[in-house]
């Protein structure tokens, strides 16, 4: 490395700036996507279900059906919204979304109850959001047992039966710990990926790429320094999301800091390869933008951020071992959610070692001084 | 030596002949100009000549580089201006120099007497913080030119550099030609002005990838027994059309 060299890759990279800087349309792509991503999955994808709405259809009508009703209220967990006196009407309730579920208390509960047998209330869920359900069922049988607990005790023959479920990690269970940490993958992905393939074809359109390969700058200079400016967005991005992930929606970082940033960089040798990679199949920014979208599409789907990777069918699931973002995804939850180091995650890290010299190997050599 | 020497040169694109067995050679400090209607294979020519482009068959060297196995070396040795209007619109008139200045590797000693020379050469002394996308067309070309010489390169390939700009931007742009032949750098340049032919030592006609004539412009004129280059040029390509 001479020192043409680095003064070289340092016009480069003062130019890239400055372009980047100027150039609203770029102002926007950098600080646009991380607000947005962290607004949607941190307020609007909210899938933590705050206070259930149910309606209370009471067939029984004793002391103790109106003790159940009392103690779900009392959970903070539900609002009763409607009371459905017919089968029809609890019908009308759930279809029209005017409750999630209708807790259906039969009649003779209570004398059940009383006689020690195994009293039923039905449960009936809107199952249109299986998610929003699944929260729901376990809250009322939560709600359910503990009632039977109490009055079923008192000292009577019959231990009662105990189902008490414990989630690990995120137990709170908040959604926004889950998707959160995610937005930082997407939004490293996303940005370093964008930018660097629209930042490359926009020269090839203007024509000043032509103009730079009859300069005697080495190929390997012009992609430092066309690269090295969108690592250190991607960078400020992650930093960003970061911050806003710890102090505004309290998402614990349960792991290091350092493993976090060392991991991006390294991550970023995939994405910003990849914005390379793009760029020399594009002429166009459109082009650039078109073939970003469908590479990213796929891969953002594949890589557990929405929809867990456990539950997708069994080749679908190889498939996504071939997805980069997917051991990102994986390494950043790790960090964050549970605290895992470099001896539960150089699996991942390894993987994306590869993908990283791979493409950007692969890409560098199809990076040429030549229009052909 | 001889500043480009071109041999058999052909470039396709597919079955389609952009360039066909081109054959030429230009002399140290001569102004050499490359005429022919659009799609007649000058940009390509020129292109390969610049190292950007490989040849599909014969070969060409610049200052004695060989074009596709040297092409390095030949950047080295030359400055280019493509057809397409080629700085940073975004960039300041200064920073677009700084820039230019930088890649080509101008030394420190001589950036800021190279930096002043390109801006007085342009007319733009006093508007170096004046973003490049505001200048009008003259001046813009003026400022391409510019950077392209911030390295003082033996041999300057102009590709249609004077396209769209007024005739008396045009004419300002050949005395800065003139300057550059009298310090003894070689001026390849394209066009498809007939007056602009005249302005030239000599050159070449081209038409469908092939050179169809080649000499100084009184030749040319005298060969033809015909006053202009604009009736010679027609001539040319009719005969062409009639023998083809
Ligand atoms: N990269 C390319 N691929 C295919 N055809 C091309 C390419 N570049 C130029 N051509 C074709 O080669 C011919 C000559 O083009 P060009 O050298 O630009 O002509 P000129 O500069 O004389 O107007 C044109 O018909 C053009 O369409
Ligand atoms: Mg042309």
């Amino acid at each position: 490395m001479n020192n043409g060299t680095w003064r070289r890759i340092r016009e480069i990279v003062r130019k890239e700036f400055r372009q980047a800087l100027r150039d609203p349309r770029m102002r926007a792509l950098m600080v646009g996507p991380p607000l947005i991503q962290l607004v949607i999955f941190g307020f609007a994808v909210n899938m933590d279900v705050e206070r259930a709405r149910i309606g209370w259809s009471d067939g029984d009508r004793t002391p103790a059906s109106r003790e159940l009703r009392a103690a779900f209220e009392g959970s903070r967990r539900f609002e009763v919204v409607a009371a459905p006196e017919s089968e029809a009407e609890t019908q009308a309730v759930l279809d029209r979304g005017e409750a999630q579920a209708v807790i259906r208390v039969l009649p003779g509960v209570a004398r059940e109850i009383e006689r020690g047998e195994t009293a039923a209330v039905q449960v009936l869920l809107d199952g249109t959001d299986s998610n929003t359900a699944g929260i729901v069922a376990g809250y009322a049988s939560q709600v359910i047992g503990r009632f039977a607990a109490q009055a079923g005790g008192g000292g009577s023959a019959q231990p009662g039966l105990e189902a008490r479920s414990r989630v690990w990690f995120n137990a709170d269970l908040r959604s926004r710990n889950y998707f959160v940490p995610g937005v930082v993958v997407n939004i490293i992905s996303l940005v370093t990926l964008m930018l660097t393939a629209m930042a490359i074809v926009r020269e090839k359109e203007i024509g000043t790429m032509e103009q730079l390969m009859v300069t005697p700058i080495r190929p390997m200079e012009l992609m430092v320094g066309k690269l090295l400016p969108f690592g250190v967005v991607g960078m400020v991005d992650m930093a960003l999301v970061t911050s806003l992930a710890l102090l505004v929606f309290r998402v614990p970082l349960r792991g290091s800091l350092l493993l976090l940033v060392a991991s991006s960089a390294l991550y970023m040798l995939t994405s910003l390869g990849t914005g390379l990679f793009l760029s020399t199949i594009s002429n166009t920014q459109q082009q650039a933008l078109m073939s970003s979208f469908m590479f990213f599409m796929p891969a953002f789907m594949l890589s557990g951020f929405a929809f867990p990777i456990r539950n997708m069918p069994l080749p679908v699931q190889w498939l996504s071992y071939l997805d980069p973002i997917r051991y990102f995804m994986e390494i950043v939850r790790g960090i964050f959610l549970k605290g895992t180091g470099m001896e539960v995650l150089w699996p991942q890290m390894a993987a994306m070692a590869v993908f990283g010299a791979a493409i950007m190997g692969g890409s560098a050599l199809r990076f040429h001084k030549r229009l052909d | 030596m001889k500043a480009v020497e071109v041999d058999n040169l052909t470039k396709r694109f597919g079955q389609f002949v952009a360039v066909d067995q081109v054959s030429l050679s230009v002399e140290q400090g001569e102004i050499f100009g490359f005429l022919g209607p659009n799609g007649a294979g000058k940009s390509t020519t020129i292109r390969i000549l610049c190292g950007l482009l490989s040849p599909t068959s014969g070969r060409a060297t610049v200052n004695g580089f060989d074009v596709a196995a040297q092409s390095e070396q030949v950047k080295q040795n030359i400055g280019y201006m493509s057809q397409k209007f080629s700085l940073y619109d975004d960039l300041a008139v200064e920073e677009n120099i700084e820039f230019f200045g930088g890649i080509y590797g101008v030394p420190a000693a001589e950036r800021e007497e190279r930096k002043r020379y390109v801006m007085r050469m342009a007319g733009l002394e006093d508007k170096g913080g004046m973003p490049t996308r505001l200048l009008p067309g003259g001046w813009k070309q003026r400022l391409a030119l510019g950077c392209a010489v911030l390295h003082r390169p033996p041999i300057l390939f102009l590709d249609e550099p004077t396209s769209g700009v007024d005739p008396i931007a045009r004419r300002e742009f050949w005395d800065l030609i003139y300057q550059f032949s009298e310090a003894g750098q070689t001026v390849f340049v394209t066009t498809h002005y007939m007056e602009e032919a005249e302005y030239c030592h000599r050159l070449a006609l081209m038409y469908r990838g092939k050179v169809i004539a080649l000499g100084t412009p009184q030749e040319l004129k005298r060969q033809a027994g015909l006053p202009s280059m604009e009736q010679v040029f027609v001539e040319m390509i009719e005969r062409e059309e009639a023998g083809a």
